[in-house]
């Protein structure tokens, strides 16, 4: 399976993001997404998992997301920000949840993110973390090749970050991929960079919206 | 568990877990029927005439009290996203979570309406019509809150906004809903005003999914 991006520009709020980006990511393959704060990864994540608009061409194994929207976003599992976990739910309620939505099987995923001892217990009384791992649970879960991960390791501790590590690896070496837009150096064996640089001067200036240009400001 | 059930089970979890909303909805209706005889004076007579459209009017509000949370909490925590991911269309869950809501708050109220129709001295005849045409209007006014909700996701304060738009949409649901239990209460046939009752619901049933899941993509961009 493969991934391609071709000349991806995005505007949000007419702001340019970025512009003419193309990469394209091969099979078995867990690539870090690097950059300096606000130069738009969690964006291009959130574009590739089409759930934001953006110009130019995402394919993946040959369907573009442009033309079968549905057949792209089913390959894909996607870890923002939020957790997408209800705190009125217990963590076992929240899990599957997730699973009879999506179709898979949650033995693993309780094992490998050692849910079994926070099982019964309401997502509002779990720390950080532990919501963190409850999230992450269902890329398992899910069972979908594409993982695109946005800061997943964020209030992890160091012996969960390095499982989930081996998790990715894992996910990888079965044919998987995954996009992980992080800082922080997650020991694979020799991952993909993708370095997004920040827009230059001239770019800033640029803007889809007449009411950004400077002769209204 | 089928993608269905599973997120059917999960609304229905959710609205009577706190802060769900499902009791306060009927707990509203109660309380604005109720105070509807200290306000007009307890004379029998007018109390029947007003009873129709008091107790649709009500109906309207309860149902309006716990739309804001339809879409918005799950756009806050991040869920919207990924539902948007799942094998299920958006206009798929649009409409279970819109059945969900009438479940738990349209529901609730048919059953407690003929309770309270007693208080408003509603006429015999007309108590199988007021359920009747409760179970055929109600879903219309949660399906057509949906898409407002789903126009309103995103925005601070939301709720006020959504209630300006949908509250006009309901208008020809309260006009032929009570006017059906009003012709029964008078002795002439509720049936014209109940077909067209029964008309808009459907249409509404069939055009919303569309119609909000537009707008949840739309929110996207």
């Amino acid at each position: 399976m493969s991934l391609n991006a071709t000349d991806l520009t995005c505007y949000r709020s007419g702001r340019l993001i970025f512009s003419g980006l193309s990469f394209s990511l091969e099979n078995g393959q867990a690539t870090m997404l690097r950059g300096p704060n606000g130069v738009g990864k969690s964006t291009l994540l959130r574009v590739l998992a089409g759930v934001l608009e953006a110009d130019g061409e995402v394919e993946l194994n040959g369907t573009r997301l442009s033309g079968d929207r549905d057949a792209v976003q089913e390959q894909i599992a996607y870890a923002g920000h939020l957790d997408a976990i209800k705190p009125q739910l217990t963590v076992a309620e929240n899990l599957t949840f997730w699973a009879g939505l999506f179709g898979g099987r949650i033995e693993d995923a309780v094992e490998q993110f050692s849910l079994a001892e926070i099982w019964d217990r309401p997502a509002h009384a779990c720390s950080a973390g532990q919501k963190r791992r409850l999230g992450l649970a269902r890329l398992m879960v899910s069972e979908r090749p594409l993982w695109l991960l946005d800061e997943p390791t964020v209030s992890l501790d160091v012996e969960t970050t390095a499982r989930f590590a081996g998790i990715i690896a894992q996910h990888c070496a079965a044919g998987g991929m995954a996009l992980i837009a992080t800082h922080i150096d997650l020991g694979l064996a020799n991952p993909q960079e993708l370095l997004l640089h920040p827009l230059t001067e001239a770019q800033h200036a640029e803007t889809a919206d007449p009411f950004l240009s400077e002769d209204w400001t | 568990m089928s993608p269905t059930l599973a997120l059917l089970a999960r609304e229905l979890r959710l609205s009577l877990r706190s802060g769900g909303g499902a009791g306060l909805g009927l707990a509203f209706f109660l309380i604005v029927v109720l105070l509807v005889p200290f306000g007009v004076g307890p004379v029998p007579s007018l109390l029947a005439q007003i009873a129709p459209g008091t107790l649709w009017v009500a109906a309207l509000l309860a149902t309006l009290l716990s739309l804001d949370r339809l879409f918005q909490a799950d756009f806050e925590d991040g869920t919207l996203d990924i539902l948007t991911l799942s094998p299920m269309p958006l206009e798929g869950l649009v409409a279970i979570k819109a059945f969900a809501h009438w479940l738990t708050t349209g529901l609730p109220l048919i059953v407690a309406a003929p309770v309270l129709a007693l208080t408003l001295n509603l006429p015999d005849p007309a108590f199988f019509w007021l359920v009747t045409s409760l179970a055929a209007g109600t879903p219309a006014l949660n399906f057509l809150g949906a898409i407002g909700a789903s126009l309103t996701v995103g925005i601070r304060r939301g709720g006020l906004l959504l209630s300006l738009l949908v509250l006009p949409l309901y208008i020809p649901t309260l006009i032929f809903g009570a006017s059906a239990v009003s012709a029964a209460a008078d002795g002439a046939d509720p049936m014209p005003a109940f077909l067209l009752l029964a008309g808009i619901t459907l249409f509404t049933l069939a055009l919303t999914p569309f119609a909000a899941a537009a707008a949840l993509r739309m929110h996207m961009r």
